[in-house]
């Protein structure tokens, strides 16, 4: 059991940002995110574009500003779990209980839920049989490659992932690629690669098919893909992968009592707190009359949900006002050395 | 002001003033048409204000940038008369546009 006094749920720039004001009052807190990495949706769905509206920096990329976010919060050395959800929550006295799905359990006297739009999960086949062999001969991700070996695998996307994987496994595999359309998102040198092992013989590289059908009992013996026209192909696999990037959830969020509509949860613009007393909620994830959808305001939500949980932290006593240009406590948790 | 009519998964016909400027996307979301999600905001980002446009007006749509057929890839069953609708916005030539929202976003 991991005991501090507030738990942020989303390591996105409003979740990083609230960290540092946690910090720079003197509580302490510690992060979980179901990606692999902090950033949230700067980091996964832009993090090469560029961003032009963060006060004071004209230009910067979701990863700049990600990396930014994470060196302005060092000084506090906050601990991340990351690649776990949220799963449960229960009110224990005066404190809250939350466990995740990587069976992690923290003791924390308020939350802060800085979930974005919810948590990334992969986006799955629209055929419904397919689920049937989720985790055992159809896959979102690769795990463990050596499984693959001599065996024929039918790859389906048209980014990154697909490209890379089917090229990686083209060695010790039979691999069918199977794409929507003739062009690709992922980069053009892999592109280029594929068309290559293609050309001789290595790849079964099929364009305009998507996937119509699975067949096997217990495992997954053939695919049935459809082209653009209607013709439909049977080919043989052992295994699929599908690789079509990642979706947003609410999840577990959902079942906590919270107020919710259109699945944003509804909070106070005093200090961001939802219905519940306790559960702070900033940015993207929060409602309220006048909401924009801006990193700034994710910001401004965090700075003052952190203020919210000082009560809740220490009740015992009062959270005075202070600026980081004059403040002494306030330089001596940033680390900076006084003369 | 243009009318836009969303079709949803179940058949049901919404037709709605939107207003010059506004995005199909922010048309359905501001009258609560369901079926669009629109996660990201606007920002072709995430796939999930994916609408099918009828065979009638694919054409008369501004051609698709660079980016969206990628993340068309993503969407929830493609199909060659796919658009994210945070892409077309709104104006006098979209007049009567009709689309059909899918039976999911992902």
């Amino acid at each position: 059991m991991i005991k501090t006094d507030v738990l942020i749920i989303g390591a996105g720039p409003t979740g990083l940002f609230c960290a540092h004001q946690l910090g720079i009052i003197g509580l302490s807190c510690e992060i979980v995110d179901n990606l692999d990495k902090a950033g949230g949706q700067c980091i996964e769905l832009y993090p090469d574009k560029p961003i032009y509206d963060i006060p004071a920096i004209p230009e910067c990329t979701g990863e700049e500003l990600t990396n930014n976010l994470l060196k302005q919060i060092k000084p506090f050395n906050i601990n991340f779990h990351l690649n776990q959800r949220v799963e449960e929550l229960k009110k224990v006295n005066d404190r809250w209980n939350v466990k995740t799905n990587g069976n992690k359990e923290f003791d924390v006297a308020s939350i802060v839920i800085a979930g974005g739009v919810g948590s990334f999960e992969p986006r799955k086949f629209p055929v419904k049989e397919c689920e049937k062999f989720e985790g055992n001969s159809l896959f979102y991700a690769v795990k463990d490659k050596t499984i693959f070996k001599d065996k024929t695998i039918s790859i389906f996307g048209g980014g990154d992932s697909a490209l890379d994987w089917a090229i990686e496994l083209s060695n010790t595999s039979k691999v069918n690629l199977i794409h929507r359309r003739d062009g690709f998102s992922g980069m053009e040198s892999s592109v280029q690669k594929v068309k290559e092992l293609n050309d001789q013989g290595k790849i079964n590289l099929y364009t305009k098919y998507q996937l119509d059908s699975v067949e096997g009992e217990n495992k997954i013996n053939s695919v049935k893909i459809k082209h653009d026209n209607g013709e439909v192909k049977d080919i043989k696999s052992d295994y699929v992968l599908g690789f079509f990037g990642l979706i947003m959830q609410l999840g577990p969020i959902l079942d906590w009592g919270l107020n919710i509509d259109k699945k944003k949860v509804e909070v106070n613009t005093e200090n961001f707190e939802t219905n519940i007393n306790g559960i702070f909620a900033i940015g993207d994830i929060c409602s309220y009359p006048g909401k924009l959808k801006l990193i700034l305001s994710g910001f401004h939500e965090g700075a003052l949900a952190a203020r919210g949980c000082f009560r809740y932290a220490k009740p015992d006593e009062k959270l005075r006002f202070e600026f980081t240009t004059t403040s002494k406590a306030a330089q001596e948790r940033l680390g900076i050395k006084s003369d | 002001m243009p009318k836009i009519t969303y079709i949803t998964h179940d058949d049901k016909t919404h037709t709605i003033h939107v207003q010059n400027g506004l995005t199909v996307m922010e048309g359905a979301i501001q009258n609560d048409i369901p079926g669009i999600d629109a996660d990201c905001g606007g920002g072709m980002s995430c796939a999930t204000c994916h609408v099918y446009v009828s065979e009638e007006w694919l054409d008369k749509l501004p051609v698709k940038e660079d980016g969206e057929e990628d993340m068309l890839d993503m969407a929830f069953e493609p199909k060659k008369n796919s658009r994210l609708s945070c892409q077309l916005i709104v104006s006098d030539t979209l007049d009567g546009l009709v689309v059909n929202i899918p039976s999911k976003q992902g």
